[in-house]
């Protein structure tokens, strides 16, 4: 009993020390002195939260970060999560602000606590990206091609199907693993917008949605842009569809994919611009677009616009104030920062368009940029 | 025979040991003093795990102290007051609970707190996991309790001590050894858990010292970076693993040494 | 005794009896909360629920099966794995191994058990994955490959390496249990079975029989943690909800389905039938520890009452 009771208090002493060490750790600012819990004092910190989409999350965290920079008093945390769960956290006022590729159905549109804005804030492509250790040159492919892999149709690399387009490629006899997104996501919706569009199969077999119905037993699901990529990374032969940066940075190959006119376009920042550029006249009021396979010798058929989602009408005229200050500050300086990370910035009709956008925003029927 | 069941030993040894020395070969590549003090960055800008380091420090505190008088309550109770059908409901109840899975619990607290509250929280990721901790602390509790011999009792007692005060003065101090050990390792357990912080404390780029806003974790940190497809977040992922690992292992072992005697 | 005395006891002991009470609380109001979240779709779907096999969102088709069946395939993979082993390790342990060498090993099986779920993925993705692809899965294909389950795309994601994770994270759970139970069958069956010239190997055959219902007990109990498992089966199981006969191929769990979409579940269907797979979860590993628990009663009860006779 002894030496229990004095290996006891070891136990003890050790225990307290954790303890002690942790409360000292967490108490460099003690709890409860929050003057950022609404975000409105003037003098301390805004923090605002934002959560969707992970095809823009890379500029997004360079934005906050370089917005950081200038205005240290505004913490702007960005959550990548998923377009759905974007939109979601919108609905449900789990954020201040939204993200998705995707723009809002007219159904979920009703669901929200007052009207909300689509504010656009970049361009982007959706790239096929594949792992082929042999494979040098760019894969071709068509809609066709793409829509009889994600079917199931096309089970091996050197189908004839694929080898139609790309004669000059020797192509492995190896199984194709194609990677899509387990989550809620802008970029399959985007990705399946453009084959709905091009082709009849496909729209009747699985459609375009965030998360469509995909075929079972085609391929297997990982979550987030980051996750495919992750995935088409680390196993080889596989395919899988992502946002230009991620592919860039990662440094896989991206393939060439057929547009309207018949031309085998590389995704590129101008191919991206040559697509938004052919819809910017008939851009509808509340900015809501899809510029999949668009007209164009050039135009990249897989862009989309990513939108940031707000309330129009903002709970806290402190925190509404920063976001619209945000807003403003990405779709003007925030744009020089999309060429590094493969972005194409928006058309300037398209900022003026958002200008007004950001500028309709009020709290408690002040609006908050004038 | 002999063999093949020390081959079986020898095989669990061995896999212990791959996966402990993956973590600490890519792991101590990455660590360096910037690493432990800085928030997340963009892509290729660097950054580090600290706020993630606070955060799973801050939340694990929360719920040890949300968790140890509760499960130590409950232990008591159990063990002094628990030979009815309550007491045996409890008991039961809590040997479920431990085996229930954490993602549930994560659920549960996402309707019972992130939807009322409005967002995620470090409140909602540290009640969570005192959700999971509290039936652990409560059995052991019970356990060691149970230990604690009847005479001792029963001699406090007979100097005509009330029974609240043989249990607090008596009772207790004899059986801390083993409650203690049992909460070391109810920490080191939950400070590894990610699957209940996905929904309920998320994430954060920033230091966060408070509890009604989204915090980080070095183990939903970890997800993020491994699912991902960049080798510099693969090589923070491993950096951060061992970190963790590093904590648990320390306690796990701090535990068996302090209580050597007793095995 | 003085007033305070039984004053103080009451409150004592009512402190007590509501922390206590909490534990009940949380599991009642879990139960509650779940039940009442997932009653769409069980208004809707009835049983066809967990006999559906398409899950399509978009659509409002909600079938559970292939998350059931993926769950169940990838948690007995990991059994039969698991299960000789464990028992390997604890009759050496217990029944073969001085106690010198015993102690340490026993320790450090045991910490296997506390490394974290997510570090188990982590190195599930980059090491086992890469391992499963280029050698276990070449080996399965070339010697087993007239077996359905080992045809197919080797990608290293899927429900073999998912299960294999499992059988990982099972084996010292399973291995602890097993060894209380030993401790718990009295030396006297050993010694005895000794005296009447029964060899060592067939002296721990007897001791095996007589802890069989506390070895299934351990086996239920190691079933019921990876049928739950999130984290490190999410990472490598290629979350995909098909019914294959290859082990190969992708699969999905009820726990990493949660874990993939249940913070994005927008429409009220679709998060009711998220909940409602996260309630079968719930009530299938309540009864399974339940089950785990009396098993291994019924053998660890014996020890406490030859200890008192």
């Amino acid at each position: 009993m002894s030496t229990k009771y004095s290996s006891g208090k070891k136990i003890i002493f050790v225990f307290l020390i954790f303890t002690v060490v942790c409360g000292l750790a967490c108490s460099q600012q003690p709890i409860g002195q929050s003057n950022n819990l609404t975000g409105s004092s003037g003098s301390g910190t805004v923090s605002l939260l934002g959560k969707g989409a992970s095809f823009p999350d890379p500029i997004y965290k360079k934005w906050v970060s370089e917005y950081g920079k200038v205005n240290p008093n505004i913490r702007i945390d960005y959550q990548s999560v998923g377009s759905g769960a974007g939109q979601k956290a919108l609905l449900d006022k789990t954020a201040d602000f939204g993200a998705s590729d995707e723009a809002m159905s007219d159904e979920d549109l009703k669901k929200g606590d007052g009207e909300i804005l689509h504010i656009p804030t970049v361009l982007g492509a959706v790239v096929i990206t594949y792992n082929l250790a042999d494979v040098k040159e760019p894969l071709k492919l068509s809609a066709e091609t793409i829509s009889d892999i994600y079917l199931g149709n096309i089970k091996k690399w050197n189908d004839e199907r694929i080898k139609k387009d790309n004669p000059n490629l020797t192509l492995p006899d190896t199984d194709i693993l194609p990677v899509y997104r387990a989550d809620s996501s802008g970029t399959s919706a985007v990705f399946t917008d453009f084959l709905s569009k091009t082709v009849p199969a496909w729209k009747e077999k699985v459609g375009a949605n965030k998360q469509p119905s995909w075929i079972t037993g085609v391929g297997t699901g990982a979550p987030r842009n980051d996750g495919v990529m992750g995935q088409v990374k680390q196993t080889p032969n596989s395919i899988g569809y992502v946002e230009l940066t991620f592919a860039k940075a990662n440094n896989l190959p991206t393939a060439q994919i057929k547009n309207k006119a018949g031309n085998f376009v590389e995704a590129s920042l101008e191919g991206v611009s040559a697509a938004a550029a052919s819809s910017v006249g008939q851009m509808p009021e509340d900015l809501r677009v899809q510029i999949t396979n668009a007209e164009g010798e050039n135009a990249y058929p897989i862009a989309s616009y990513t939108y940031i989602l707000v309330y129009k009408n903002q709970p806290d005229a402190g925190k509404g104030k920063t976001l619209a200050d945000f807003l403003w500050w990405a779709i003007h300086d925030g744009e020089k920062f999309t060429k590094d990370l493969h972005y194409a910035p928006l058309p300037t009709e398209i900022v003026k368009k958002a200008e007004a956008k950001i500028n309709s925003m009020t709290a408690g029927g002040k609006p908050l940029r004038q | 025979m002999t063999t093949l069941t020390a081959a079986c030993a020898v095989f669990a040894i061995v896999i212990l040991l791959i996966i402990l020395s993956y973590i600490a070969v890519r792991g101590i590549t990455s660590i360096n003093l910037e690493f432990l003090v800085d928030t997340p960055k963009p892509v290729g800008e660097g950054g580090g795990i600290g706020n993630a380091i606070v955060g799973s420090v801050m939340m694990t505190l929360l719920a040890t102290l949300i968790g140890l008088p509760i499960g130590i309550g409950a232990g008591v109770y159990m063990a002094e007051f628990g030979n009815n059908w309550f007491g045996s409901t409890v008991r039961f109840i809590s040997d479920t609970l431990i085996g229930i899975p954490s993602i549930i619990i994560g659920i549960f607290i996402y309707t019972l707190v992130v939807l009322p509250m409005g967002r995620q929280s470090g409140l909602a990721g540290g009640l969570a996991l005192a959700i999971i901790m509290i039936p652990i602390v409560a059995r052991t509790t019970e356990e060691m309790i149970r230990l604690v011999p009847n005479s001792m009792r029963e001699a406090a007692l007979a100097l005509g001590a009330p029974q609240w005060r043989v249990i607090w003065n008596i009772v207790l101090p004899a059986a801390s050894a083993g409650i203690a050990t049992g909460v070391m390792l109810a920490i080191a357990r939950i400070s590894g858990e990610t699957a209940p912080l996905l929904f309920t404390a998320l994430n954060s780029r920033f230091y966060n010292y408070f509890f009604d806003q989204p915090m980080s974790s070095l183990t939903v940190q970890i997800y993020n970076y491994a699912t991902g497809p960049f080798d510099i977040e693969h090589n923070m992922a491993w950096a951060a693993t061992l970190i963790l690992v590093g904590l648990i292992l320390t306690i796990n072992i701090a535990v068996r040494y302090l209580t050597r005697k007793r095995f | 005794m003085s007033q305070t005395g039984t004053v103080g006891d009451k409150v004592f002991r009512v402190i007590l009896f509501i922390t206590a009470a909490i534990i009940l609380l949380i599991v009642a109001v879990m139960i509650f909360m779940m039940v009442l979240n997932s009653m769409p779709t069980i208004r809707q779907f009835g049983f066809g629920f967990l006999t559906g096999r398409e899950w399509k969102p978009a659509l409002s088709e909600f079938g559970a099966l292939p998350f059931i069946y993926g769950t169940i395939v990838s948690s007995l993979i990991a059994l039969i794995i698991s299960v000789p082993i464990s028992l390997g390790i604890a009759i050496f342990l217990v029944e073969q191994a001085p106690k010198k060498i015993a102690t340490p090993i026993a320790f450090m099986v045991e910490l296997l058990a506390a490394i974290p779920s997510v570090v188990y993925g982590l190195w599930g993705i980059f090491v086992l994955a890469p391992f499963v692809r280029n050698y276990l899965g070449v080996f399965l294909e070339n010697y087993l490959g007239w077996l359905p389950l080992f045809q197919g795309r080797l990608t290293g994601i899927g429900m073999l390496t998912g299960g294999i994770i499992l059988a990982l994270m099972i084996t010292p759970i399973i291995t602890a249990v097993v060894r209380d139970v030993f401790e718990a069958v009295p030396t006297t069956q050993r010694e005895a079975a000794l005296a009447l010239g029964a060899t060592k190997w067939e002296t721990t055959q007897i001791v095996l029989g007589n802890a069989s219902s506390g070895i299934a007990g351990a086996v239920v109990l190691g079933l019921g943690r990876a049928l739950g498992e999130t984290m490190a089966v999410t990472m490598v199981i290629g979350n995909s909800p098909q019914i294959s006969a290859s082990l190969f191929e992708p699969a999905y769990t009820i726990a990493s389905v949660l874990a993939a979409n249940f913070a994005e579940a927008t429409d009220r269907l679709y998060l009711s039938a998220l909940i409602e797979i996260g309630l079968v979860l719930f009530l299938v590993t309540f009864v399974v520890n339940a089950l785990a628990k009396l098993l291994i009663l019924s053998v660890t009860r014996g020890r406490a009452s030859a200890k008192h006779t």
